[in-house]
């Protein structure tokens, strides 16, 4: 077997060594009623080339983004990745190396982090940040539990605009540890309804700009209205490259901010894994979950980098530990770092420019067709539509045309009065003639 | 031989300065080089992506635009290349020598995964695409589904958890949802070993489950008599890793699992050892409720230098129907996707995370346990627990093992017994091994074990790597000892590492002086 380099003479070799007559004594401590004396009922062993072709074969039956105009977002993107990134998160040295507990060995990791949360830091215009969670819906449930702990509030209010499986993920988390939640009913264009739900035992406001129906707006007032109130505001942003264009969520007040970064570096992968980018006010460090890689000097006073605040973990405080991570998603925290780094500020804003001008070229010929209402007043790379048709129907109809034309809105919340929603997303890899192609084919359809 | 300039031979200068005081003028290390923060080479101007030119001003967001410095520098693509390559060759990793960190499981990783996680059709379909242009996709996470329960013996799976400790949370919420359902909300209490990783009693209490401790035997297992004494009305799980984190199978499981359940408690199994026993015990047979599988362990997908990882959960009869929304049904007629569980059954207890999970180490996951199959998955485990059992017998007449009864399964666990009278701590030793090419095993780990050094070589080292890392270990462990009569061999140890890219750090002013952001 190629991955198992011991043959029958080492094994017998080293049996000998340990004075065990069979394999079998090594398990001796195994109940006898639970031990099986064969294989499972699964296939045997299989060669590369066996194995690739079961593989293709399942991927072959999947209508591939990379091969038709391509509409989809709601949370996860389509963006070009430069192939430097892909090359680089694969040498060895990053992707086979472990946590990076041993700092002298794993400078390369450590220094990419201590980059990494900075990048994050300066792009939501936060002081701090960690190194990365699992997801962006992940880091906004870790962040409200943080403001529990912060503020000793119980009560999490989020927008109707906040991407319902975030707000589904939150509402289980927050649950979980007797947190009352407050889901404002979904709408394009409702962010300060917030404040109206803002009361003594409100812990934050959850408020995602721009929101799932591409909607952006300015929290300031928001944020102000919260903060007076004793309660913070945690921004979401679940398009990150929107940062490149949009203020950012700390120039607006943010107190936490939790973003999905998959668009810079990661790619879609039928939705993970992605990497959460966690940051906050620096007065709220000690609170915050995840690991931290800080600056430090070594023996000889040199600059070197280590994981640090770690009385915050799981591995040492145990059951009073800030949060319960312990693998985030460092190899996904690498690209985003390296894709950014490529990018750089002058390379995102100019990506960010062409999301705009395409997805706004795009709604004005959308607005043109009959029946098609634009509900979204500003956006970034995405809005939403009402169609004359229910939006599931159609978009079935335009992936049997072979284009993927966005997501029904009730593929995310179940809810009839939503049914002729259409979230419609634009990036720099849709062509002027992806465009023409998907209007032509709306018209046919509706 | 190299040669000079006019092609003779060139050989050492006689010089009396040892390398070990030599500094270089850069601050690098021959081919180590010194590397600056992106930050720190303040250019802003670059960028190493090419775009067309664009011209217009995003009228419609107004006073919501951002101003021009963002702070973020750029690189080109050359320069991009140098700072992450010279980055990179200052980490350890499996493929440069072993990496023994017991409980983490550093096996090979092969490559065939990272290729079929990149496939078109893979690697770069949406998570909302409508599920009519995704069948392969919901086949492969039921193939996976199906595996992983036949591996079990379990009846369901929930696949979305993303790491072991998220794969805790979901267990654990599954067996609230469903003591909550029978009207047992009352039971709040967790019972956890002594010797249990730290992501136990912090899921369990960040649940709102107060962690009740059970005390451990000599010989390294649970203390049934300690466990019979707490188990009371309010219990609603014990968390058991299995084998446990000594290195060593339960032997009274079985009993554990009666126990418990006839208390009206469930049975999670951590299942980070799971590579010792798959394809030769089945956790269902022991009488496990839940189980997370950590792909990035037994299943080889690549720990990254810290994730991403993925954590399905394995669940009993008991608890299938509390599982957590989204899942894949096979009708028979094509894939169903359930996003809002309202068809099988109302009583799953939320989301885990949005999407479906991590489909990109699904497929690495499964590309591995095709290759392996049933047979060859077997062996997996019988290696794994052979080979560490020849690091314990290569080992154990010159360091101390705190549990010399017995095999152990995939770790070989010593404590610092044997440093006693040394002045050699178990922090020195493992410090000492990065001087000799290996990365320390896990130290001060299960806590339950003074100095502990847990190593877990796994299945996929050779009999000769095992015998280098036996060698250099032996060799070590002699000379710490000498440090009871001498002190030649002190420094070797106090100053640990020499020969690293970075000397030993200094992490308490990084923790009294945070610095986490540059500038």
């Amino acid at each position: 077997m190629r991955y198992l380099p011991l043959n029958e003479a080492d094994r017998a070799q080293m049996l000998a060594t340990i004075g065990a007559k069979s394999v079998d004594d090594l398990f001796v401590d195994v109940p006898a009623s639970a031990h099986l004396t064969a294989p499972v009922d699964l296939p045997r062993y299989a060669g590369e080339m066996e194995v690739e072709a079961q593989i293709k074969a399942m991927a072959a039956k999947n209508l591939s983004p990379s091969r038709v105009p391509f509409f989809v977002g709601a949370g996860a993107y389509r963006h070009h990745v430069p192939s430097t990134v892909d090359h680089i998160i694969q040498r060895s040295e990053f992707l086979t190396s472990y946590t990076p507990y041993q700092p002298e060995i794993a400078q390369g990791t450590l220094q990419v982090l201590f980059e990494f949360q900075t990048q994050v830091a300066r792009l939501t215009g936060m002081p701090v940040a960690n190194a990365s969670l699992y997801d962006g819906s992940t880091a906004a449930a870790e962040g409200v539990l943080m403001a529990q702990r912060i503020t000793k509030r119980n009560k999490a209010v989020m927008s109707g605009g906040l991407h319902p499986h975030y707000t589904h993920t939150v509402e289980t988390l927050a649950h979980a540890v007797g947190m009352e939640t407050e889901a404002l009913t979904p709408a394009v264009d409702a962010e300060a309804e917030v404040l109206k739900h803002i009361d003594k035992d409100t812990a934050c406001v959850v408020v995602q700009t721009p929101n799932v129906f591409g909607t952006a707006t300015d929290l300031t007032q928001i944020a102000e209205a919260a903060q007076a109130a004793g309660a913070l505001l945690i921004v979401v942003v679940t398009e990150v490259m929107s940062l490149g264009l949009l203020k950012s969520p700390g120039e607006m007040g943010a107190d936490i901010v939790a973003v999905e970064g998959q668009s810079i570096g990661v790619p879609l992968s039928f939705g993970g894994p992605y990497v959460g980018l966690f940051a906050a006010k620096e007065k709220y460090l000690r609170q915050m979950p995840g690991r931290l890689c800080g600056e430090t000097v070594d023996a000889d006073g040199e600059r070197g980098f280590v994981l640090t605040l770690s009385t915050r973990e799981q591995h040492i405080r145990r059951d009073k530990a800030t949060s319960n991570i312990c693998t985030n998603s460092g190899l996904c925290a690498l690209a985003f770092s390296i894709h950014m780094s490529l990018l750089g500020q002058e390379g995102l804003k100019r990506v960010a420019k062409i999301n705009y001008a395409k997805a706004h070229a795009l709604k004005d010929q959308l607005a043109s067709i009959a029946g098609v209402d634009v509900l979204t007043p500003r956006f970034f790379n995405e809005f939403t539509v009402k169609l004359p048709k229910v939006a599931a129907e159609v978009v079935e109809a335009l992936a049997a045309k072979g284009i993927l034309g966005g997501v029904p809105f009730t593929r995310l919340h179940n809810d009839a009065a939503f049914d002729n929603h259409l979230i419609i997303a634009v990036t720099e890899t849709v062509s002027d003639t992806d465009m023409s192609a998907f209007v032509a084919a709306l018209k046919e359809v509706l | 031989m190299s040669m000079n300039a006019v092609g003779r031979p060139t050989r050492p200068e006689d010089t009396a300065e040892t390398s070990a005081e030599f500094k270089s003028l850069t601050g690098g290390k021959g081919l180590l080089q010194y590397e600056r923060l992106i930050f720190e080479k303040k250019d802003y101007t670059r960028t190493g992506v090419d775009f067309a030119d664009i011209d217009i001003s995003p009228s419609d967001l107004g006073d919501l635009v951002r101003g021009d410095d963002l702070g973020l520098p750029g690189l080109t693509e050359p320069e991009a290349m140098r700072h992450y390559v010279r980055l990179s060759q200052k980490n350890h990793a499996i493929d440069l020598a072993l990496y023994p960190l017991g409980s983490c499981t550093m096996k090979h990783n092969p490559r065939l995964n990272e290729k079929m996680a990149r496939l078109e059709g893979i690697g770069d379909i949406h998570p909302l695409q409508p599920t009519s242009t995704v069948q392969g996709a919901l086949e492969l996470m039921d193939t996976l589904a199906h595996w992983l329960k036949t591996l079990t013996g379990m009846p369901a799976v929930a696949l979305s958890p993303k790491a072991g400790a998220h794969g805790e949370l979901c267990g654990l919420l599954s067996i609230k949802a469903a003591h909550e359902a029978k009207g047992q909300g009352h039971r709040r209490t967790v019972l956890v070993p002594s010797s249990a990783h730290g992501t136990n009693p912090a899921t369990a209490a960040f649940v709102g489950y107060s962690v009740r401790e059970i005390a451990q035997t000599s010989d390294g297992r649970v203390d049934l008599a300690d466990l019979k004494s707490k188990i009371t009305d309010d219990v609603a799980a014990i968390m058991l890793t299995n084998p446990n984190t000594c290195g060593l199978f339960e032997r009274d499981i079985v009993d554990i699992a009666k126990l418990i359940h006839d208390a009206g408690a469930y049975f999670y199994c951590d299942g980070a050892n799971f590579n010792a026993i798959v394809g030769r015990v089945r956790p269902g047979d022991l009488g496990v409720d839940a189980m997370h599988i950590n792909l990035h362990k037994t299943f080889s997908t690549p720990h990254g230098g810290g994730g991403p990882g993925a954590g399905p959960v394995v669940l009993s009869e008991a608890l299938a129907a509390y599982a957590p929304t989204p899942w894949v049904v096979n009708s028979g007629n094509g894939y169903v996707l359930e996003e809002f569980g309202e068809d099988a059954s109302a009583a799953n207890f939320g989301r885990m995370c949005a999407f479906h999970g991590q489909m990109g180490m699904y497929v690495r996951a499964l590309t591995y346990m095709l290759s392996h199959g049933s047979d060859g998955l077997r062996q997996v485990a019988e290696d794994a627990v052979l080979n560490a059992n020849y690091i314990k017998a290569s080992l154990q007449d010159i360091m101390s093992v705190p549990f010399p009864d017995g095999p152990c399964m995939h770790e070989a666990l010593f404590d610092d017994k044997w440093l006693e009278g040394t002045q050699v701590t178990t922090l020195d030793f493992a410090k000492a091994m990065i001087d000799e090419g290996f990365h320390p095993m896990t130290m001060y780990f299960p806590l339950v074990v003074h100095g502990a050094m847990l190593i877990e070589p796994t299945e996929t080292e050779s009999k000769a790597e095992l015998d280098r890392f036996i060698d250099t270990l032996r060799a070590l462990a002699a000379s710490a000892l000498a440090t009871k009569n001498n002190t030649d061999d002190v420094a070797r140890f106090k100053n640990a590492p020499h020969l690293a890219p970075t000397r030993r750090l200094d992490e308490t002013k990084a923790a009294r002086q945070p610095k986490l952001t540059y500038g």
